[in-house]
C-alpha cells in the first residue's frame, strides 16, 4: 500500500481554510463602500469544493496521517459531507438575508467557513489534543457569530452566555484529557482503547470519561448542560442559528461516537446507563419546556434539546446498529432543522421582527410557499412517515429496542406524541386564517431569492430523500459504523512519541 | 397493466397534486386540474372490478418489491375482495369531493386541492398496502393533509378541531408502531409482510402475552379512527369544522377496513377474546349515538352522532364473528360512505347558502328548494335503511347475523338504535324542509342546487337504488374477501372458538339474501 500524503487526509479542511483566508483577504483589500455580498458566493463555492473533496477521499485507503492524529474513513467522510452541506445551506441563507448595509459581511462568511474547518477537523481527529484544538476553532467562530447582532441587547447577551459556559465546557473536556493522559500515558484514541482497560487507576479513567462527556453534552445541548440553548438561539441571528443548531452538534455527536465506541468500548457498563439517563432527561425536559414557549426560536431550541435526547437513545443500541442510527439521525435532524430555520429567517427577518408563534398565524395565506414549507418541516420534526424525521426516530428507537432498552424506546415514543402537540400548534397556526389587523399595516410578504431558494430546495430534497429513499444514506452510515467498530487501522507512521508514561 | 394498476392508482393523485401546486392560481384552474385527476383516478379504480378474477384466491394485482433493506420493508400492494370496493369507493368520492368544494373554497385553492389529492393517495395507500410498515406510513400520512385543511378552512375554530383530530388519532398510532416493530422483531417472523405475519401468528409460535398486547394496540388505534364508543370525542368537532369534502371521508371506512384486515384478520384469537366487550361497546355506541343525535341543535353535530351510531352497528357486525355479519359490515361501510357523501354535499349546500348550521333557523324550505328537499329525503331514506335502498341490505345482514349468531338481546338493542335512527333523521328532514317557513330562511334569497351538485347527487341517488336492489352484483367479491373458499385459508381467518364460550357461535356460512 502506497503511503498517502498527509495533506490529502486533511483535504477538505485545507480547502475550507484557504477559502476562509481568501474571503478575509478580499474583504480587507476592497475599498470601503463596495458591495461584499458576493464574498458569500466565494465561501459557498469553497464549501461545495470541500464537500466534493470529502467525497473524493473515499478513494483513499482508510488510515491515519500526521503522526496518527487525523483519520479518514467512511465515518469521517459521512460527517464531513454532512457538515459541508449544512454550512453550504447556511451560507446560501445568509447571502439573501444579511442586510445589504451590514458591516463586517466578509468576516461573517469567513467565520462560518473557519467554524466549518473546526467541525470537520473534530470529526476526523483521533488524538484528544487535536480534538481540543478543533473544538476551540469551531467554538470561537460560533461564539462570535452568535453575538453578531450587536445593536440588539440580546445579541451580546447570547454571545457572552455561550462563550462563558462554552469555555467551562471545553475546560472540563481538557481536564478530562489531562486525566486520561495521567492514567494511560497517551492521548491517542486507539492507544487509549488499548491501555485504558489495563490502567491501574481505574477511577481516574472513569472521572476522565465523565469530564469528557460533560464537555460533549454541552456542545450537543443535552440536559443538564442545556441552559444556554434557548438564550443563544433567541439572541443569535436566525441564519446563524440554522448553522448553530445543526453543524456543531453533528460534529459533537461524531466526537461522542468516537469517544464512547472507539476510545472507551471497555467502559460500556459505565457510559451506557449515563447516556440512558441523559437521553430520557433531554427528551422529557426539552419537550415539556417547549410546550410552554411562545417565542418560535426558544421553542425550537427546546425541541432541539429533545432531539438530542432521541439521538442519544440510539447509543443504547448494540455496536454498529447504534452508531449507524445515530449518524442517520444526525443527518435527518440537520436537514429538517436547517430547513425550518431557513423559513423562520425569511419570515421574521434578520432582525427577528416577528418572533412569536402568533406572528406566524396565517403564513400560508400570506406566502403559500413558505407556509407549506414550514408545515412540511414541522411534520418532519413530528416524525410523520415519508419524511426524514420518521426514519431518524425509527432507526434510533429500533436500535434502542435492539439493545434491550425497550423502556427507553417507549419513553421516546411517548415524548414524540408530546412533541406533536407544540409542533402542531405552530403548524396549525400557520395554516389558520390570518387575524384581522385593524389599523395596522399588513404584514410584509417574504420574498424568496435565488440563494435562499437553493438552500430551501436542498433542505426539502434531503428531508424527502431521507424519508422516501433512505437506503444510500443508511448504507453510508453503516459503512461509517463499521470503520468505528473495526480494529484500529494500520498506521503508516509510528504513533507520536509519548513522554514517559506517568503512572501515579 | 394488471401489474402496475395499483401503483398508477396511488401515483395519479400525487402527480395531480404536484401539478396543482405548480400550475398558476388563475381562475378555477386548480379546480379543473383536481377534477380531472380525480376522474382519471376513479377511472383507474374501475379497472380493478373489471379485471378481478373471482376464481383466484389470495391477493390480486399484486406487486412486491423491496423498498428499504434494513429493516426489510417492501413495497407490497394488492387487493382482495375486502378492499376492492373500498378502493373503488375512494376513487368515487374524489370527484364528489372536488365538486363539493367547487364553490366553497374561494381562497388558496392550490393548497386546498393539492392537499386533497395527497389525502387521496394516502387513503388508497391504506387500502392497498400489504406490508405493515407501508400501511403504517400511509395511515400516518392520511392525518396530515386532513389536519392542515381543517385548520385552514375551519368554520369557527378550525385549529382547535384540527389539534383534537390529530392528537386523538396520532397518539394511539404510537403503540401501533411499537406493536408492528415487535411483530417484526420476533424470531420466526422478521418481516412486515401481512401474509407472512398472518401465518406466523396462526401457527401459534409467538409468545401469547405480548401478542395480546400487540393485538390490543392495533385495535386501539383502529377504534379511535372508526370511532368506537367511548373514543368518539373528536368526531363532532371535526364534522362541524372540516370542509365537507374531507368530513365525508374522515370517519368510518379506514378504521373499519383496518379492523377487519389487521385486527380480526391478523389476530383472530385475540379479537375473538375481546369480541364480547366490543359487541357491548358497539351496541352502547349505536344507542348512545342515536340518543345524542336526537337532541343536537346543530346539523353537523347531529350527523356526527348519527355516524357514531351507524359505524357502531358495523363494528357489531365485524365482532359478531359471522360471515354474514362481515358481508353486511363491508356492504354497510360502502353504503354509509356514499350516503354520508350525499348528506354532506346537501348540508354543505345549505350551509353555503344560509351560513348557519342551527337546525332551528331553518324550516319550510321544501317549497323554495324542491330539488334539495327531494334529494335530501332520498338520502335520508337510504340512511335509515328503507328496503330497496342501499341502507337496508347492510343493516339487515348485520342485525340478522347478530340475532342468529351472537345473541338475541344485543340484536334487539341494536334494532332499537336503528329505529331511533329513523326518528332523528326524519325529524331533521321535517325541521329543515317542512312546517312553516322560518323568518330567517325567508329573509334570504333561495338558490336551489347548482348543476355540479345535481350532477353528483342524482348518480348517487341512482347508486342507492342499485345497491339496494341488486346486492348480488356487489356481494360475490365481498364474500370472497371475508369468506375464503378454501378450508386452509378459512382456518387462518377464523380459528375455532375456544370451547366453553357459549354466546359466540360458530361462523355462519350461509348467505341470507
Amino acid at each position: 500500500m502506497n503511503p498517502v500524503p498527509d495533506v490529502l487526509r486533511l483535504l477538505p479542511e485545507v480547502i475550507l481554510t484557504l477559502t476562509g483566508v481568501l474571503v478575509m483577504l478580499i474583504d480587507a483589500s476592497l475599498p470601503p463602500g463596495w458591495g461584499r455580498r458576493y464574498l458569500g458566493w466565494v465561501a459557498a463555492f469553497g464549501a461545495m469544493f470541500a464537500m466534493w473533496a470529502s467525497i473524493w477521499q473515499l478513494r483513499l485507503p482508510e488510515g491515519t496521517g500526521f503522526f496518527s492524529t487525523v483519520e479518514t474513513s467512511a465515518f469521517t467522510i459521512f460527517f464531513h459531507v454532512l457538515i459541508c452541506g449544512i454550512v453550504l445551506v447556511a451560507l446560501l441563507l445568509s447571502l439573501d438575508t444579511l442586510p445589504e448595509d451590514s458591516h463586517h459581511q466578509g468576516e461573517f462568511y469567513a467565520l462560518i467557513v473557519f467554524g466549518a474547518v473546526g467541525m470537520c477537523l473534530l470529526t476526523g481527529a483521533v488524538e484528544l489534543l487535536l480534538v481540543f484544538i478543533a473544538l476551540e476553532i469551531s467554538s470561537i467562530s460560533t461564539y462570535v457569530l452568535a453575538g453578531y447582532r450587536k445593536e440588539t441587547g440580546r445579541g451580546p447577551e447570547a454571545a457572552i452566555k455561550y462563550f462563558l459556559l462554552g469555555s467551562f465546557a471545553t475546560a472540563f473536556l481538557l481536564y478530562g484529557v489531562a486525566l486520561i493522559f495521567g492514567a494511560t500515558g497517551t492521548t491517542q484514541i486507539y492507544e487509549i482503547a488499548r491501555l485504558a482497560p489495563a490502567a491501574q487507576n481505574h477511577s481516574m479513567v472513569l472521572v476522565a470519561l465523565a469530564l469528557i462527556l460533560a464537555g460533549i453534552f454541552f456542545k450537543v445541548s443535552a440536559v443538564p448542560f442545556h441552559v444556554w440553548t434557548p438564550d443563544v438561539y433567541e439572541g443569535a441571528p436566525s441564519p446563524v442559528v440554522a448553522l448553530l443548531s445543526t453543524a456543531p452538534k453533528a460534529a459533537a455527536f461524531a466526537l461522542l461516537l468516537r469517544v464512547v465506541y472507539e476510545a472507551f468500548p471497555s467502559l460500556h457498563a459505565a457510559w451506557s446507563p449515563l447516556l440512558w439517563i441523559v437521553a430520557v432527561l433531554s427528551m422529557t425536559v426539552g419537550n415539556l419546556a417547549a410546550l410552554r414557549q411562545e417565542n418560535v426560536k426558544r421553542m425550537l431550541a427546546y425541541s432541539s434539546i429533545a432531539h438530542a435526547g432521541y439521538l442519544l437513545a440510539a447509543f443504547a443500541g448494540l455496536g454498529s446498529s447504534g452508531i449507524a442510527a445515530a449518524s442517520f439521525y444526525t443527518a435527518a435532524y440537520a436537514a429538517m432543522n436547517v430547513g425550518i430555520f431557513a423559513v423562520i429567517t425569511l419570515v421574521s427577518g434578520y432582525d427577528d421582527k416577528l418572533p412569536l408563534v402568533e406572528d406566524f398565524r396565517g403564513l400560508i395565506y400570506r406566502s403559500p410557499l413558505l407556509g407549506s414549507l414550514l408545515i412540511f418541516f414541522l411534520v418532519s420534526l413530528v416524525g410523520i412517515p415519508f419524511t426524514g424525521g420518521f426514519f431518524g426516530k425509527f432507526y434510533s428507537f429500533s436500535a434502542a429496542v435492539g439493545g434491550g432498552a425497550v423502556i427507553l424506546a417507549i419513553i421516546g415514543l411517548l415524548n414524540s406524541g408530546l412533541a406533536a402537540a407544540y409542533y402542531l400548534r405552530f403548524a396549525l397556526s400557520a395554516a389558520q386564517r390570518p387575524a384581522e389587523r385593524k389599523g395596522e399595516a399588513a404584514l410584509p410578504v417574504p420574498q424568496v431569492g435565488v440563494a435562499v431558494g437553493a438552500a430551501l430546495a436542498l433542505a426539502v430534497a434531503s428531508t424527502l430523500i431521507l424519508g422516501i429513499y433512505p437506503r444510500e444514506v443508511l448504507r453510508a452510515a453503516e459503512a461509517g459504523a463499521h470503520t468505528l467498530q473495526a480494529p484500529p487501522p494500520q498506521t503508516s507512521e509510528p504513533p507520536m512519541p509519548a513522554d514517559t508514561p506517568v503512572r501515579p | 397493466m394488471n401489474e402496475s394498476i395499483l401503483t398508477l392508482i396511488l401515483l395519479v393523485p400525487l402527480a395531480g397534486a404536484i401539478l396543482v401546486a405548480l400550475a398558476p392560481d388563475r381562475a378555477r384552474l386548480p379546480n379543473w386540474i383536481a377534477l380531472l385527476t380525480a376522474l382519471v383516478s376513479f377511472g383507474l379504480t374501475l379497472h380493478l372490478p373489471a379485471h378481478f378474477a373471482l376464481a383466484k384466491t389470495g391477493f390480486q394485482f399484486e406487486i412486491n418489491r423491496p423498498w428499504i433493506e434494513n429493516p426489510a420493508i417492501f413495497y407490497h400492494v394488492g387487493v382482495d375482495g375486502l378492499s376492492l370496493w373500498l378502493v373503488v369507493l375512494t376513487g368515487l368520492l374524489a370527484p364528489i369531493g372536488v365538486i363539493a368544494s367547487w364553490n366553497t373554497i374561494q381562497e388558496r385553492r392550490k393548497i386546498y386541492f393539492a392537499l386533497f389529492l395527497v389525502q387521496q393517495t394516502a387513503m388508497f395507500g391504506v387500502f392497498i398496502s400489504l406490508d405493515l410498515m407501508l400501511y403504517y406510513a400511509f395511515w400516518e400520512l392520511s392525518l396530515v393533509p386532513m389536519a392542515i385543511l381543517i385548520s385552514m378552512y375551519g368554520r369557527k375554530d378550525g385549529p382547535k378541531a384540527a389539534v383534537k383530530f390529530f392528537l386523538f388519532t396520532f397518539i394511539p398510532s404510537a403503540p401501533l408502531l411499537v406493536a408492528i416493530l415487535w411483530l417484526y422483531a420476533q424470531k420466526n417472523t422478521g418481516s412486515f409482510d401481512f401474509v407472512t405475519l398472518q401465518h406466523a401468528i396462526a401457527s401459534g409460535s409467538l409468545p401469547a402475552g405480548p401478542l395480546c398486547w400487540a393485538a390490543f394496540a392495533f385495535l386501539f388505534a383502529f377504534a379511535v379512527k372508526v370511532p368506537v364508543f367511548p373514543l368518539h370525542g373528536w368526531l363532532a368537532d371535526t364534522f362541524s369544522e372540516a370542509p365537507v369534502a374531507l368530513a365525508m371521508i374522515v370517519a368510518g371506512k379506514l378504521g373499519l377496513y383496518s379492523m377487519l384486515r389487521f385486527h380480526v384478520g391478523l389476530f383472530p384469537e385475540q379479537a375473538r377474546a375481546l369480541a364480547p366487550y366490543l359487541i357491548a361497546l358497539a351496541v352502547i355506541g349505536v344507542l348512545y349515538g342515536a340518543c345524542l343525535a336526537l337532541v343536537q341543535r346543530d346539523f353537523w353535530r347531529l350527523i356526527a352522532f348519527a355516524a357514531v351510531s351507524h359505524l357502531s352497528l358495523i363494528v357489531l357486525g365485524i365482532y359478531g364473528f359471522t360471515f354474514t355479519g362481515w358481508d353486511g359490515g363491508v356492504y354497510q361501510t360502502l353504503n354509509h360512505s356514499i350516503v354520508e357523501a350525499a348528506l354532506f354535499v346537501l348540508l354543505g349546500a345549505l350551509y353555503n347558502r344560509y351560513a348557519t348550521s342551527q337546525i332551528s333557523s331553518f324550516g319550510g324550505l321544501a317549497s323554495k328548494l324542491p330539488q334539495t328537499a327531494t334529494l335530501f329525503v332520498i338520502a335520508t331514506l337510504a340512511m335509515i335503511g328503507l328496503p330497496m335502498l342501499s341502507g337496508f341490505v347492510g343493516e339487515f345482514l348485520i342485525l340478522s347475523s347478530t340475532f342468529t349468531g351472537v345473541s338475541r338481546g344485543w340484536a334487539v338493542a341494536a334494532s332499537l338504535g336503528v329505529i331511533l335512527g329513523a326518528a332523528y333523521m326524519l325529524w331533521l328532514v321535517q325541521r329543515l324542509f317542512y312546517g312553516p317557513e322560518s323568518e330567517f330562511a325567508s329573509a334570504k334569497p333561495a338558490f336551489d342546487l347548482r348543476f355540479g351538485e345535481l350532477a353528483v347527487l342524482w348518480p348517487l341517488a341512482a347508486l342507492f337504488l342499485v345497491m339496494g336492489l341488486a346486492p348480488s352484483f356487489w356481494m360475490p367479491v365481498i364474500e370472497k374477501g371475508v369468506n375464503p373458499p378454501q378450508e386452509k385459508d378459512r382456518l387462518i381467518l377464523l380459528t375455532t372458538a375456544p370451547s366453553g364460550s357459549s354466546s359466540m357461535a360458530q361462523p355462519q356460512g350461509e348467505g341470507q339474501k
